[in-house]
């Protein structure tokens, strides 16, 4: 039985310039365990959708089935039990701004009658799970946005919940940051067994913590499936866009090195304007008759001009490094040495 | 200045004081319930309700577009039935509370109404009642402004506890009209309105002081 199950959705919005149909008909299967991305350019629908996964927003015709129960056959207050199981964290954090860390976090257990030492237990505990025990008495205003994303999270952990709903909850931070939110969320999936569903615009969070996806455009759901078959084979016009515009992020390289420190010498190398006709990078392979292995590759409009970047990597014990980097050298190129423990 | 004189204007001080702090006592009593419903049941509020919206906000609007004077005089047969009298300081109470009570309200309301609408949705992700996104999200978030609110409105009833003066209300404005206009003693009125504003300016650094330390945002 699916985890969540979403069949059918239509959400239809009176605005004053009309009606406005977020969802066309939307449906989707997240298995228990699951880490899915729904992703898509704004105004795509994927915020409506999410919302009506815990029915902040109550679809208009549908059906969402949560853990075997229906949402719409719910009363009040089994509607506000079954959120009790399902956290959510926010693009702009929802942080009370008048409350500290601890009472932050205290807050879902404190409105379901929780003790307040047994809630401070709690919260202390996630605390330390989110790597913040010392900032327990300080205010969202003194924390960083990463900082606050954390508190977020534990707030939304604080009630043992099964399924975590992620609203652009990376949107707002730097890649930095990012990436470490990200890894604190396959932590929690890994650790805790949780059902995450991630809500984004950006493809380098579906890559790096997801395991299927669903692509969507205009109200509707125009792809899904695992992520590295989409990576691989995108269907759909959108999922090509934003494959193509995907390019790693900075927490990427680190991780790629970390796993390969075994591995041979890497360059990077600047291509200008008019080194980029001559095939250098083949002509170095049939020259030294030895094959480097291009780890990236990517070019970029700098101030106007066109400059290519290679990463590349030198067969390990290789021992025609220096002449090959000399070959380089000579053709033009900039050369910069890329140390392993970066 | 004579002794009486000063004894008269420390009544004076005593009196205003009284009236203000009762009727703002009183007129949250009233108006914090009010505002927090107009909040509440206004649309794109916690519980949108029309009907008890467009009642409120009609109470709100006739006794708010009453000029202060006439509500008092127009209300003596209230006051009399709760005071047992229509004039001095506790009779004056009664009009001041009436008056206040919708002015509280519609600050109390737009105070709710600046709390961001993501915090709100945060609470009500993980569960929680409207009765407790009112107390411990709304009321808590919005503390700051209402104490700024609170402040104003002190402010506002000292300014309406003067004014009860030309109606035998009591107080330092009863006094300022007493001598200054109906005996032209300009020095005794002089006097009156110094120390009306010196409250004045207590209230507002007072509230400006607890507000500001009661601030976590900074």
């Amino acid at each position: 039985m699916a985890e969540i199950l979403v069949q059918d959705l239509h959400k239809t919005f009176q605005t004053k310039d009309g009606i406005l149909e977020a969802l066309k008909g939307v449906s989707l299967e997240i298995e228990t365990g699951d880490i899915y991305g729904i992703i898509g350019m704004s105004g795509a629908g994927k915020s409506t959708l999410v919302r009506c996964m815990n029915y902040l927003e109550v679809p208009t015709q549908g059906k969402v089935v949560v853990q075997g129960k229906d949402l719409a056959s719910l009363n009040g207050a089994q509607l506000r039990m079954q959120r009790q199981k399902m956290g959510m964290i926010f693009q702009h954090f929802n942080l009370l701004m008048q409350k500290n860390v601890l009472d932050n976090i205290c807050f879902p257990l404190t409105i379901q009658g929780v003790k307040k030492s047994q809630a401070r237990q709690r919260a202390m505990e996630l605390l330390e799970v989110v790597g913040l025990s010392d900032k327990a008495q300080a205010y969202p205003a003194q924390l960083s946005g990463g900082q606050k994303q954390r508190v977020a999270i534990a707030r939304a952990l604080a009630s043992n919940p099964s399924i975590l709903l992620c609203d652009e909850a990376t949107s707002a931070l730097d890649p930095q940051t990012t990436y470490s939110i990200l890894e604190l969320l396959k932590d929690i999936n890994r650790k805790l067994g949780l059902t995450i569903v991630i809500i984004t615009h950006q493809m380098s969070v579906v890559r790096e913590i997801c395991n299927r996806v669903a692509i969507m455009q205009a109200g509707r759901v125009v792809e899904e499936g695992s992520v590295a078959q989409i990576f691989a084979h995108p269907q759909s016009d959108v999922g090509r866009e934003l494959v193509s515009k995907d390019s790693p992020s900075e927490g990427d390289t680190r991780t790629l090195t970390q796993d390969r420190i075994q591995s041979g010498n890497r360059i990077r190398i600047v291509f200008s304007e008019n080194s980029s006709f001559e095939p250098v990078i083949a002509n170095l392979i049939l020259t030294f008759k030895e094959p480097v292995n291009i780890m990236k590759a990517n070019t970029k409009n700098v101030g106007g001009t066109a400059k290519g970047d290679m990463l590349l990597e030198f067969m390990p014990g290789s021992t025609q490094q220096e002449a090959m980097k000399d070959y380089l050298r000579q053709r033009g190129l900039e050369l910069e040495e890329v140390s392993d423990h970066e | 200045m004579s002794e009486a004189v000063i004894s008269m204007l420390w009544q004076g001080v005593q009196e205003s004081l009284y009236m203000t702090i009762f009727a703002t006592l009183f007129g949250y009593l009233l108006g914090l319930p009010m505002g927090v419903l107009l909040s509440v049941t206004d649309q794109g509020g916690l519980s949108p309700n029309r009907v008890v919206y467009r009642v409120l906000d009609v109470i709100a609007n006739v006794v708010r577009s009453t000029p202060f004077l006439i509500l008092l005089i127009l209300i003596i047969p209230i006051t009399k039935a709760i005071v047992g009298k229509s004039y001095g300081p506790t009779a004056t109470i009664v009009p001041l509370v009436i008056a206040a009570a919708p002015f509280i309200a519609r600050m109390v309301e737009g105070s709710l109404k600046e709390v961001d609408a993501g915090v709100i949705e945060a609470a009500q992700s993980m569960g929680a009642t409207t009765f407790q996104i009112i107390w411990k999200v709304l009321l808590v978030e919005a503390r700051t402004s209402l104490i700024t609110g609170a402040t104003i409105a002190l402010g506002t009833i000292l300014g309406y506890s003067a004014m009860a003066g030309a109606v035998g209300g009591g107080g330092l404005g009863d006094i300022a009209i007493q001598y200054g206009y109906y005996r032209y003693e300009t020095d005794i009125m002089i006097v009156t309105v110094l120390l009306l504003i010196l409250l004045f300016q207590v209230f507002q650094m007072a509230g400006n002081a607890i507000a500001g330390r009661l601030d976590k945002r900074k």
